[in-house]
């Protein structure tokens, strides 16, 4: 290689030596992901099922087991309790045992039979607001059932919606994060690796010794890039792998168009890794900078907020965050099963922002070390 | 005997510095330095930290842009042919640049390859630099597990792999025990009697009196250039009226502060069980008239005399 990329194989190759040569960084790079994989992706869960409830049922009749066994076969509520008083109900719901109390009055089921409106108490721990939103109607839906049943003649609902979830048929959360999880976490691996790499040099005085030589800038930044990009490709084949077939998370779209497609991010990331690199004299401020990183691309890339619900300037702000891009891309093929036509110009962008950073890296390299 | 155009008969000097001047915004870090090396010449550079070696270095390299003055190497400007200097000139400095997790052999074969020798000249050059510096019984160890004085060694042979006409040593003994660093002087004069030249920065006044010409750097200046004995018969090393003596004495301790309280005494300072002193001419009667036990005899200046009589003068210590 001349010219330019003067002095690229021989980084490339040296880079490879090291990166073989050194089981932390291999174990690093290649396992700490899967096990935050594993962490995160259990975690992040946020379905809400059997929450635990306490059932204080002063009617005892044969109306009102109905309605327990009702709120029981939602899924949603878990009978965990039975108590005989109200003290005792407020006491397990103060300990924090249940999460949401049903009271079903004496009366109950005598106002049933006498046509007259039968109340029953829920009370629902607001300390946890999605358990409690999902509690309150669940509930509501549950009693609505019960009267319908209770209409004489009435043999199917009048009106019936029947809300259908396309792509993601059971709103499973953690088919909806695990795709942006795997963005967040191969960007941070992939910037601490690059990034520790060149400030090593530069702390161990080989990154002086290289200046003396006659090799180029881009030489030495893309000669660094390639290793660590098929560092970054392999884990990210293993951990597409774990999705699919441990959490069972199925990709729908072209396995190697999300494959061709993580490309552009990846090339992005490295960019950036140098980018740090070049702003960091030791590798705990390049540690720092990395790290820095982290929080933009978790709450403003979509990952965990919607984007069309930001204020205007985070719009923006997220705009600039390359994992948006990708995590449009890996959600858009695994969730979705979208086509190249439809995420193009994700691809397209990030390979700008790319090849930008590649070269504001090497620039910025050039003025620190004078290569 | 050259075939370099030239007008005057003596071969164009290697390294030319003329007026160089280096400022990073208000700060000047080389104040017109001037200097002419010859080939085959090893030439030391001598000053305290920060004065401006390293700079000096680099911007030869071609790797800082001169504010002001010309510079050339091989006749090349270092200005215009920074990338045509980087492969005639070799550098190594204190800290190695050498891979400690790659092996002896993986770190000439990278150097090769970054100064873009074929594998067969990188092979040859390899071998003859493993015979040169006693290298190859450790061919395929790592560096990590190598001595100082062999990764200093190892330093040297990949500086020099793409056989260099120039060599810039930035501090290369500093921390390695005596035996290693007397062999790998040995290696700088083998190699500059091949026609290598060499510019040195040290602090070791005995690897100061080895090399052919010094130069002394203080406060981004050049402040004094020539052989050992050049220095000796600088005038501002040796003050007009003043004789630099040696005294033997018991306690040696105690007579510097007596000394340096005596009037006509400039500088004092403890060699071994001896003083050495410069002394004003005159004063000297009264001295041993004060001390008559001890031996007073005046002696030629070291180097490190010079040296700090030279840093006093500049710094504007009454005298």
């Amino acid at each position: 290689m001349n010219g330019i990329f003067f002095g690229l194989r021989p980084v490339c190759r040296k880079e490879f030596t090291h990166i073989l040569r050194d089981p932390t960084t291999l174990f690093f790079a290649l396992l700490i992901p899967v096990l935050e994989l594993f962490l995160f992706g259990y975690a992040v869960d946020t379905n809400v099922r059997q929450i635990p409830t306490v059932i204080f049922d002063e009617s005892h009749t044969q109306d009102s087991r109905s309605l327990i066994q009702s709120f029981a076969a939602s899924d949603i509520f878990r009978i965990s309790f039975y108590v005989q008083s109200e003290p005792d109900m407020y006491a397990t719901m103060r300990s924090g045992k249940a999460r949401v109390a049903i009271r079903i009055p004496y009366d109950y089921a005598r106002n049933l039979q006498r046509g007259k409106t039968a109340s029953v108490l829920v009370l629902v721990d607001g300390s946890d607001s999605s358990v409690a939103g999902i509690a309150v109607d669940a509930s509501t839906g549950v009693a609505l059932m019960q009267s319908l049943n209770r209409i004489p003649g009435l043999t199917a609902p009048a009106i019936e919606v029947r809300p259908s979830v396309l792509y993601n048929p059971a709103t499973r959360s953690a088919n909806f994060f695990i795709p942006g999880l795997i963005a967040v976490l191969l960007q941070v691996m992939i910037i601490l690796l690059i990034a520790l790499s060149l400030v090593r040099e530069r702390e161990r005085g080989t990154l002086e010794q290289l200046t003396m030589t006659p090799i180029a800038p881009l030489g030495l930044m893309v000669g660094k890039m390639i290793p660590y990009g098929v560092l970054a490709f392999g884990e990210l084949c293993i951990i597409l792998t774990v999705m699919d077939f441990i959490f069972q998370v199925p990709i729908h779209g072209s396995v190697i168009m999300l494959l061709l497609m993580s490309l552009p991010f990846i090339l992005t990331v490295l960019a950036i890794g140098l980018l740090i690199s070049t702003r960091a004299h030791t590798q705990a401020e390049a540690f720092q900078l990395a790290m820095s990183t982290i929080l933009p691309s978790v709450f403003l890339s979509g990952y965990i907020f919607q984007i069309s619900t930001m204020p205007a300037f985070f719009r923006g702000v997220s705009a600039l965050i390359p994992t948006t891009y990708y995590i449009q891309i890996i959600r858009g093929i695994v969730l979705r099963g979208s086509a190249f036509s439809d995420l193009w110009v994700n691809a397209l962008v990030l390979t700008l922002m790319g090849l930008a950073a590649i070269l504001l890296a090497a620039r910025a390299f050039v003025k620190q070390d004078a290569v | 005997m050259s075939s370099a155009p030239s007008s005057t008969a003596a071969p164009a000097p290697v390294i030319r510095a003329d007026h160089l001047t280096i400022r990073f915004g208000d700060v000047t870090a080389v104040d017109d330095v001037s200097f002419h090396l010859d080939k085959g010449e090893l030439f030391g550079f001598l000053g305290p930290n920060g004065s401006g070696k390293t700079t000096i270095i680099r911007a030869l390299c071609g790797l800082i842009p001169l504010t002001s003055g010309n510079a050339t190497i091989l006749g090349m400007d270092v200005r215009q042919h920074a990338k045509d200097i980087k492969r005639h000139v070799g550098y190594m400095s204190q800290k190695f640049g050498l891979y400690e997790d790659l092996t002896v052999s993986e770190n000439l074969n990278f150097y090769a390859a970054a100064y873009g020798l074929s594998s067969t000249v990188a092979n040859a050059r390899i071998k003859e630099l493993l015979a040169l510096t006693s290298l190859e019984p450790y061919f395929t160890r790592r560096v990590a597990q190598l001595s100082g004085g062999w990764k200093q060694r190892l330093a040297l042979a990949c500086a020099i792999i793409h056989s260099p006409e120039v060599v810039f040593l930035d501090e290369p003994t500093a921390g390695i025990d005596p035996v290693a660093r007397r062999s790998l002087w040995d290696l700088f004069f083998q190699l500059a009697g091949q026609g290598v030249t060499f510019f040195v920065t040290t602090h070791y006044m005995d690897e100061a009196e080895r090399c052919g010409r010094l130069g002394y750097i203080y406060m981004s200046r050049l402040i004094a250039l020539g052989t050992v004995a050049d220095l000796q018969q600088l005038p501002d090393a040796n003050p007009p009226g003043t004789s630099r003596v040696e005294i033997e004495a018991p306690q040696v301790s105690v007579l510097l502060t007596q000394l340096r309280q005596f009037p006509g005494v400039r500088e004092a300072t403890i060699f071994g069980r001896a003083i050495h002193a410069l002394v004003e001419t005159r004063s000297i009667d009264a001295l041993q008239a004060a001390f008559p036990q001890l031996a007073i005899r005046t002696i030629q200046a070291s180097l490190e005399d010079i040296f700090v009589t030279l840093t006093l003068h500049i710094m504007g210590v009454p005298q």
